[in-house]
């Protein structure tokens, strides 16, 4: 048994290294050492081309239902479309070793690089002065180096739309929002999301709660304050709740189970990802942010040759930003919704980023 | 055998079984994650294969062992007379928040530059271990749940003036709040030349090694000098193992209680020097949080002994370390902080255990010594 397994460690490491070894000397920039633990191969695909892609976690890390994992997905594309080789790396809890991982992944050969989240704005800015060949991008912070591209999203226009939604299917004519940290980027979600409502009601009672004030990034992960936060809005007359609140969500699902009202989730088609069935069916829909397909075209865009230095930002007319169907119950409203969408893409609608 | 080499040889007997434990407890955690374990130690011992790598580990490992030193020393300056500083969170992240911003709002040569951020850190965090010592003295309060309850306060108080009084200029679309830029006179030289020394390429990462270590170093001699070798010190630990009979020989706990509890703060308030002086040239949202609560784990494991603390402190940042390289071989990093908290409980139960046996075996040479086959008790 543990013979065995020895020796298909050890045929696993043969076989990566061989294929390393091809795979260093196929490429034209293959020049860096290919320095992957052997045992790493039998974890990764067996790399197809010299596309070494490397990505690094918002704390958190794989498996946060979210943003995270919505990242992962845009980096699962490229695997498979692009026969990328791929590497994903998530930060300790206290987010202390952020630049260590980028520059770890650069010593192995990654090129590009994605950090995943605003957290990494000044680690990029380092790691990409240091390693200047390399490309990196930075999702959710604008570029602030020559090989770093900025991708960005259109937030508001995602949360006007989840706005217009939750306004037509609102009975009360009160609906909440919940924000993780009371940071720029969040503000974004809340404008749109209010300019929403009011385009449809505009005498809607709107609660807004932020967690944690700007700097205190807990707020992401504190499904406790989440849940209480959004107990208070259903009690006092809410039937739907907008969360932008990472982690936390999960606490606002769990208050809206109980008062049996709706919500509305984040970033990633949380009806899908959430994990406890009974929490789903809270779930009416879901503002995506759709960081996988940012981190995929990156991806593409680099192959393609593209440099850093400047900002992508996806917006509801590339489908950067949009709402999810699972479970139907937007479908009766979709004409309203479009019509919507179709506003802002044509610039009839101009949705404010600032409250 | 000398008692004392025993014991000495006994204890370390008994860490090494715990750490030796713990690695295997650990085994069984990534087997039933689906893992190698012997994937896992080689990944702990892997820095790297280009020269770069391997000197920007070495860099991150030990720059990570200086703040978890200075941390643990914190810690246990409080635990030596019995005094629960669970404070050591907020007295460092308050601390450094204060000093970075004092830090940027001037310009000196270096020296001093550099001697007023580490004085003005120092004070803050003893200011604030003030003020649970004053009410532990004053009324009675229990140092650990005024220490806890001031942690949020000076966790929040923190991230309030980062964001408030003490911002400063943020580029466009940067979400992450700062204090004002140090200037360059700030920044700690870093020790890049000794990689070189060792014929080594210089590490890149994080500004280099950090040259706080040095401070760090000379910090943990002066500590050990206070505790081991001075009246002070002396005091400290007759306070903490029997406190009426340091009172009966004239020591006033009130003041010890004071004067402990504020040298345990003001170099609680070094914490997050290095980092900020080191590495990020301000106090920002990315600040490294947390570096408190490891530091009770460090000074436990270290015994409350500086070169104790030390060796834990190297440990946690090899273990640190080593949470990129365990990525790559496929294996989750949370196995990282399981290894920790196996090591810090195990070696705890292995102290109790070796020092009963040690009792025990001493108190059998004195039997045997006096001659007589019924034990003596003796007190170690």
């Amino acid at each position: 048994m543990l013979g065995k397994r020895f020796s298909s460690v050890a045929l696993g490491s043969v076989a990566g290294v061989l294929l390393m070894a091809v795979a260093a000397c196929g490429g034209g920039g293959g020049g860096t050492t290919a320095s992957q633990e052997p045992t790493g191969a039998a974890s990764s695909e067996a790399p197809k081309s010299d596309l070494k892609v490397g990505l690094a976690f918002d704390v958190g890390g794989r498996g946060d239902k979210s943003f995270n994992d919505a990242a992962y997905a845009g980096l699962e594309k490229a695997q498979t479309d692009l026969s990328a080789e791929i590497k994903e790396l998530s930060p300790a809890s206290d987010g202390s070793n952020r630049g260590d991982l980028l520059r770890q992944l650069a010593d192995a050969g990654f090129n590009p690089i994605i950090g995943v989240g605003f957290a990494y704005a000044e680690d990029i800015k380092k790691a990409a002065e240091e390693y200047p060949d390399i490309q990196f991008a930075v999702v959710d912070s604008a570029s602030n180096a020559p090989n770093v591209t900025g991708l960005l999203f259109a937030e508001e226009q995602g949360s006007y739309l989840a706005g217009v939604a939750a306004a037509t299917k609102s009975e009360s004519g009160h609906v909440g929002f919940v924000g993780g940290v009371e940071s720029d980027l969040i503000k974004k979600f809340e404008a749109g999301f209010v300019a929403g409502v009011k385009s449809v009601k505009a005498d809607a009672k709107i609660d807004v709660k932020y967690l944690t004030p700007d700097g205190d990034f807990s707020g992401f992960k504190a499904p406790d304050k989440g849940k209480v936060a959004a107990e208070k809005m259903y009690q006092d007359g809410a039937d739907i709740v907008y969360h932008a609140s990472g982690d936390s969500g999960l606490g606002v699902f769990q208050a809206a189970s109980a008062a049996k009202k709706k919500a509305i989730g984040v970033d990633s088609d949380q009806r899908q990802t959430v994990k406890e069935t009974e929490l789903q069916s809270v779930i009416m829909t879901s503002m995506l942010k759709r960081v996988d397909v940012g981190v995929f075209e990156f991806i593409k865009a680099f192959q393609g040759g593209a440099k850093g230095g400047s900002n992508v930002t996806y917006d509801l007319k590339v489908d950067g930003v949009g709402l999810s169907t699972t479970g139907g119950e937007i479908d009766d409203i979709k004409d309203k919704l479009d019509a919507a969408k179709k506003d802002i893409v044509d610039g009839k609608i101009t949705v404010p980023a600032k409250p | 055998m000398p008692a004392g080499l025993n014991r000495a040889l006994l204890t370390l007997a008994g860490a090494v079984v715990a750490v030796l434990l713990a690695i295997a407890i650990c085994s069984v955690a990534i087997i039933v994650a689906g893992g190698e374990p012997l994937a896992a130690l080689t990944a702990l011992f892997d820095f790297g294969e280009s020269a770069r790598a391997q000197s920007n580990s070495i860099a991150v490992f030990l720059n990570r062992a200086v703040p978890l030193f200075i941390a643990g020393l914190a810690v246990a300056v409080g635990f030596r007379m019995n005094l629960f500083n669970i404070g050591v969170e907020g007295q460092y992240r308050i601390a450094a928040v204060c000093a970075a911003y004092v830090g940027s709002t001037f310009t000196a040569p270096a020296p001093i530059q550099i001697t007023v951020i580490i004085l003005v850190a120092a004070l803050v965090g003893g200011l604030y271990a003030l003020i649970p010592a004053v009410m532990k003295v004053t009324r009675g309060v229990n140092e650990v749940i005024a220490t806890i309850m001031l942690n949020y306060i000076a966790i929040n108080l923190s991230s309030f003036l980062v964001r408030g009084p003490f911002a400063g200029q943020r580029a466009e679309g940067e979400l992450n709040v700062t204090t004002p830029k140090l200037p360059e006179s700030a920044m700690f030289p870093d020790l890049n030349f000794l990689f070189e020394g060792f014929g080594m390429l210089p590490p890149t990462r994080n500004g280099g090694l950090w040259g706080f270590i040095v401070v760090a170093i000379v910090l943990g001699v002066l500590v050990w000098v206070v505790l081991e070798r001075t009246r002070f010190g002396f005091n400290i630990k007759a306070s903490g193992l029997n406190g009426p009979a340091a009172l009966a020989s004239g020591v006033n706990p009130k003041t010890m209680v004071i004067s402990a509890m504020v040298l345990s703060g003001a170099i609680a308030g070094l914490i997050g020097l290095p980092e900020i002086l080191g590495d990020r040239g301000a106090f920002n949202s990315n600040f490294t949080a947390g570096l408190g609560f490891l530091g009770i784990a460090v000074a436990l494991l270290g015994r409350n002994k500086p070169v104790g603390i030390a060796i834990a402190a190297l440990l946690f940042a090899f273990l640190d370390r080593a949470q990129g390289a365990l990525q790559f071989a496929g294996i989750p990093p949370a196995v990282i902080t399981i290894i920790q908290g196996a090591i810090v409980l195990l070696v705890v139960v292995a102290n109790e255990v070796t020092g009963r046996f040690a009792r025990r075996l001493e108190e059998r040479r004195a039997a045997q010594q006096l001659g007589r086959n019924t034990p003596v008790e003796v007190t170690a």
